[in-house]
């Protein structure tokens, strides 16, 4: 890995707790716990799992939208989350941020002119022609048309749309880009057209990429790296080609089986019967237990660490990595 | 990659055309118009002073001359102080809304938008302010400030204010947590810029409405407070207090009291009748159709309809089935003429992209696609032998859920909130079977068991929100199979699952055919779930099959470019350096198809023939068929 960009260590998330009026404690949901990961200069992690496994509000964090309640962001070598609470223009400069509904992240009342020039203005101060020459710039970038600069958000399809909010992205020059599930609203032959652009676009402005899905496929296609996350933690984290041939993780293995691939006959992985843990009252030990088939005493009282190395996992019982 | 260029730019529909088409808002907005022009003019017409008293004139009876409405207790002309006076109540009704509306809207804006703590102190001042009858907080308000004009209109404004309040806050709380918000923070706009510029634009017609709705209503309780004469003060002449000095002598002239109400009357009418006529405008609830209630069943109007089945031995066969929405003055061909037949305890995948017809096709067998605007066009429907669409429409009900079921996409949409899952399922069976409720529990126990759900005794209790996404859509699933049914229509039923969860639905679902003998339609965009479960796929484009045949020679040499496309262009675990090739441009819209070959604008391999006329579905032997001239595996040139 490059010298790192950004730096998570034992970054945590929880919503709700406190107490009511009468002092009766509310329920609290630990979304992210104890994440650590790196992110080098220039390269894309991928970060997977299912849904309500916090992979989004890690992704938040990292640009500011939602504060972690627990360890640090390092952006370089600032402090990402002091930074995002003193000056918030500053740190949307370095990092931004691509939605998974690229029609929700468009105003349907503004322009898509309006819309681009909300960054240029107000994060990098541009006005008058420098302003006009970026915006048909910026459209170039991904590819459309500068006529649909006076168009409303509506009149355009899915594709088009996570165009523009790669472009208002795009627009002040950051150094990390956060992707989260930017094709899984798309249309199938949508999709390739968009991950070709965004691969396009790291190469050429020489961005970093923290890349958000569900799809494993379109993640071992577009990443370097991956984590793999599961009920709040990292279970497994490594380059992609380790992760994805040699995974040391049970839930890594699930997942991997459970894709469905074209010509290939499902083999079906896992006893419909497990339940996934709760929440508000997650169990003790590897929160993993109850659907793993490696499953020992010791992984119900105590919870696996990630072991170190560049291809860890929080397992008791993973094999040892193999010698890439 | 290829530019996109900008298409041609949709006509819209202007508010003010809305507006016109609705005769009551018209009416409402003359009578409004007329109102306001008359009371601005009051200066300049040929009026007697108001105020000026003349006891020689008092009570004069409408008609008499130079008095045309007559005169009141105090012999002034009534006519004057009528218009003088709506001028006066117009202008208080409306200042009141725009401070109501200001005030209100504000404190809407903020407490939505920062939500916790300020939400909750705002909003229970204004409970505050709710908790007392209007007219008596009015009363106290101008208790202290004193009788007047202006203190009644300070009350009424403050009175209204939580209305605004309320419903602005509950627009803005849902706005506040959209994702262009999200957006506009990271382009650099601070929260007061946000609320102005990003909120406030989409509260607007809200604002709007709520104004619109509300001027009426202020101009009564002005009349109100003035009636009690607690607003206008003697001489001053409003609507109201001329309706209160009119009561005395309510029994010997009733003319003093009548000529103010009617004119309150008319008054209010005309600003509702406009006030609901921009409310249909701008909301866009109603905007989308929501009052247009679709009938039970899809209407069939279709000319010629075939006479038998093709394939006698299936469960299900479509025929050249033809689905139209009449939007307007369009025509969208959403299906265009597809044929389709299920074998028993066959699985036949419907694959295509959004807007490709797929889910259309689907609803039509049912007749489940909304009429209006939906239409069949042509075609049939053979369920067994039987046309679905020459049935009388109790017939079709009777086979829904019996003969045909559904599983939709979205299990929690599908599934009543307000009952246990248990009692749905219970309903799903008693709808079919006269079963009594003990031995319909028990199937049901039995289904839930069927589809795998650990504990189904105890799970019969629990309601939709207590279940997991995949235990949602097994549940459904359950519901489908309640009276065996023959054919099971699924339509992305593993879309918004996870692939851990995916993977056992579609088990289940495989399993649960080869038991039961049931046909599926399998509805999907995955050639990954294609591939798992279906025998044959069918791939779908611009509301036609362009391709169909075994699932896996169709995945292993596909013949029609848009399913090679559309293969290649999907990444593949276990391949990650294969290049995707993007299929460039866009699908037609349906409702201005090209003459020939509706995927030629974006196929590598089309010619000048492609575009000339109709292409046919050609039989390739082997089950296989493909609506192309120049499939993929046929040489490049020289076809024929």
């Amino acid at each position: 890995m490059t010298e790192p960009l950004v730096t998570m260590d034992g970054v945590g998330r929880v919503f709700g707790g406190g107490k009511t009026l009468f002092g009766k404690p509310l329920p609290a949901v630990h979304a992210v716990q104890d994440v650590s990961l790196q992110v080098g200069q220039g390269e894309t992690l991928g970060i997977v799992g299912e849904s309500g496994c916090g992979k989004s509000t890690l992704a938040r964090m990292l640009v500011g939208l939602d504060t972690p309640t627990g360890g640090t962001i390092r952006l370089g070598d600032t402090d990402l989350v002091a930074e995002g609470r003193r000056d918030p223009a500053r740190l949307a400069r370095r990092a931004q941020y691509v939605f998974q509904d690229p029609i929700a992240s468009l105003n349907p009342r503004k322009t898509i002119r309006t819309i681009l020039e909300a960054p240029l203005r107000h994060l990098v101060g541009l006005s008058g022609d420098a302003r006009e020459a970026r915006l048909e710039a910026l459209m170039a970038q991904v590819n459309l048309a500068p006529e649909f600069l006076d168009r409303y958000p509506h009149e355009f399809s899915g594709g088009q749309a996570q165009r523009i909010g790669i472009a208002r992205a795009l627009a002040p020059d950051p150094a990390l880009l956060v992707l989260d599930e930017p094709v899984s609203a798309l249309d199938v032959s949508v999709q390739a057209q968009v991950l070709n652009l965004l691969s396009d676009l790291k190469a050429r402005l020489g961005l970093t990429y923290v890349f958000i899905s569900h799809d494993l496929s379109v993640v071992e296609t577009v990443c370097d790296r991956v984590a793999v996350m599961y009920f709040g933690r990292v279970v497994e984290v490594g380059p992609v080609d380790a992760i994805f041939n040699r995974p040391r993780h049970p839930y890594t293995r699930l997942l991997l089986d459970s894709v469905p691939v074209p010509g290939r006959k499902p083999n079906v992985p896992e006893d419909a019967n497990t339940e996934l843990p709760d929440p508000y009252d997650p169990p003790p030990g590897c929160a993993f237990r109850a659907r793993c088939p490696w499953a020992v005493a010791r992984c119900a009282t105590d919870r696996p660490a990630l072991d170190a190395g560049p291809h860890a996992a929080a397992c008791w019982e993973a094999p040892p990595p193999e010698a890439a | 990659m290829a530019v996109a260029s900008a298409p041609p730019k949709a006509r819209r529909t202007t508010p003010w055309s809305l507006l016109a088409r609705n005769q009551l808002a018209v009416a409402g907005l003359a009578v409004v118009v007329a109102v306001c022009l008359i009371a601005l003019a009051a200066p300049i017409l040929p009026l007697a002073d108001p105020d000026a008293t003349a006891p020689a004139n008092r009570l004069l009876p409408p008609g008499t001359p130079g008095h045309p409405l007559g005169t009141d207790a105090l012999g002034r002309d009534l006519m004057s102080r009528l218009i003088w006076g709506a001028r006066v109540s117009i202008a208080v009704g409306l200042s009141a809304t725009l401070i109501a509306a200001f005030f209100g809207s504000l404190i809407g804006l903020v407490a939505g938008y920062a939500g916790g703590r300020v939400d909750n102190w705002l909003m229970r001042g204004i409970d505050m302010v709710m908790a007392f009858p209007y007219i008596l907080l009015a009363l106290a308000i101008v208790a202290v400030l004193g009788p007047g004009l202006l203190n009644a209109l300070y009350a009424i404004a403050i009175v209204n204010v939580p209305f605004f309040a309320r419903n602005i806050r509950g627009i803005t709380l849902g706005l506040a947590r959209r994702e262009f918000v999200d957006a506009a923070r990271l382009s650099g706009k601070g929260h007061a810029r946000i609320v102005l510029t990003e909120v406030l634009p989409n509260v607007l017609p809200v604002i709007v409405i709520t104004m619109s709705t509300t001027v009426g209503w202020m101009i009564l309780e002005t009349a109100g407070l003035s009636f009690l004469g607690l607003g206008a003060q003697p001489p001053q002449a409003d609507l109201g207090s001329m309706l209160g000095e009119g009561r005395r002598v309510l029994f010997t002239d009733p003319h003093v009291s009548i000529v103010p109400g009617l004119a309150i009357l008319v008054l209010v009418m005309g600003i509702n009748l406009l006030g609901d006529g921009i409310r249909d405008v701008l909301d866009p609830r109603l905007k989308s159709g929501a009052l247009s209630r679709p009938v039970a069943r899809t209407a069939v109007l279709r000319g010629a309809a075939p006479e038998a089945p093709a394939h006698p031995g299936a469960v299900l066969e479509l025929q050249g089935l033809e689905t139209q929405f009449h939007v307007g003055g369009s025509v969208y061909r959403a299906v265009g003429g597809v044929d389709l037949h299920l074998q028993p305890g066959e699985c036949v995948g419907l694959v295509g992209e959004s807007g490709s017809g797929k889910s259309v096709t689907a609803m039509s067998v049912m007749g489940l696609v909304p009429t209006p605007p939906g239409r069949i066009a042509g075609g049939a429907a053979w369920l067994e032998g039987t046309d679905m669409f020459a049935m009388t429409d109790e017939d079709v009900r009777l086979r829904r859920g019996r003969d045909v079921a559904h599983v939709f996409q979205d299990p929690l949409g599908t599934l009543h909130p307000l009952y246990t899952v248990g009692d749905q399922i219970v309903e799903a069976i008693q709808a079919h079977a006269p079963l009594p409720r003990r031995d319909a529990e028990a199937k049901a126990r039995d289904l839930l068991a069927l589809v795998r759900i650990p504990n189904p005794g105890e799970r019969m209790a629990a309601y939709p929100h207590e279940l997991s996404g995949g235990m949602r859509q097994r549940v459904c699933i359950a519901m489908a199979l309640a009276n065996d049914p023959k054919v099971l229509i699924a339509d992305e039923p593993t879309t918004a699952l996870d692939v851990t969860v995916q993977a056992q639905v579609l088990t289940l679902m495989d399993r649960l055919r080869r038991d039961r003998d049931s046909a599926i339609l399998f509805i999907t965009h995955d050639f990954g779930v294609v591939s798992a479960i279906c025998d044959r796929v069918a791939v779908m484009y611009a509301g036609r099959i362009v391709e169909t045949g075994p699932t896996e020679a169709v995945l292993a040499a596909p013949a029609h470019p848009y399913t090679d496309r559309l293969i290649a262009c999907v990444p593949v675990l276990g391949d990650p350096d294969r290049r995707l090739d993007a299929i460039e441009g866009r699908p037609p819209v349906v409702n201005a198809l090209p003459r020939g070959c509706a995927f030629a604008d974006r196929c590598p391999r089309v010619r000048d023939d492609c575009r000339a006329a109709d292409i046919a579905l050609i039989d390739r032997g082997n089950g296989r068929a493909v609506r192309c001239l120049f499939p993929v595996d046929a040489p490049e040139t020289g076809h024929d």
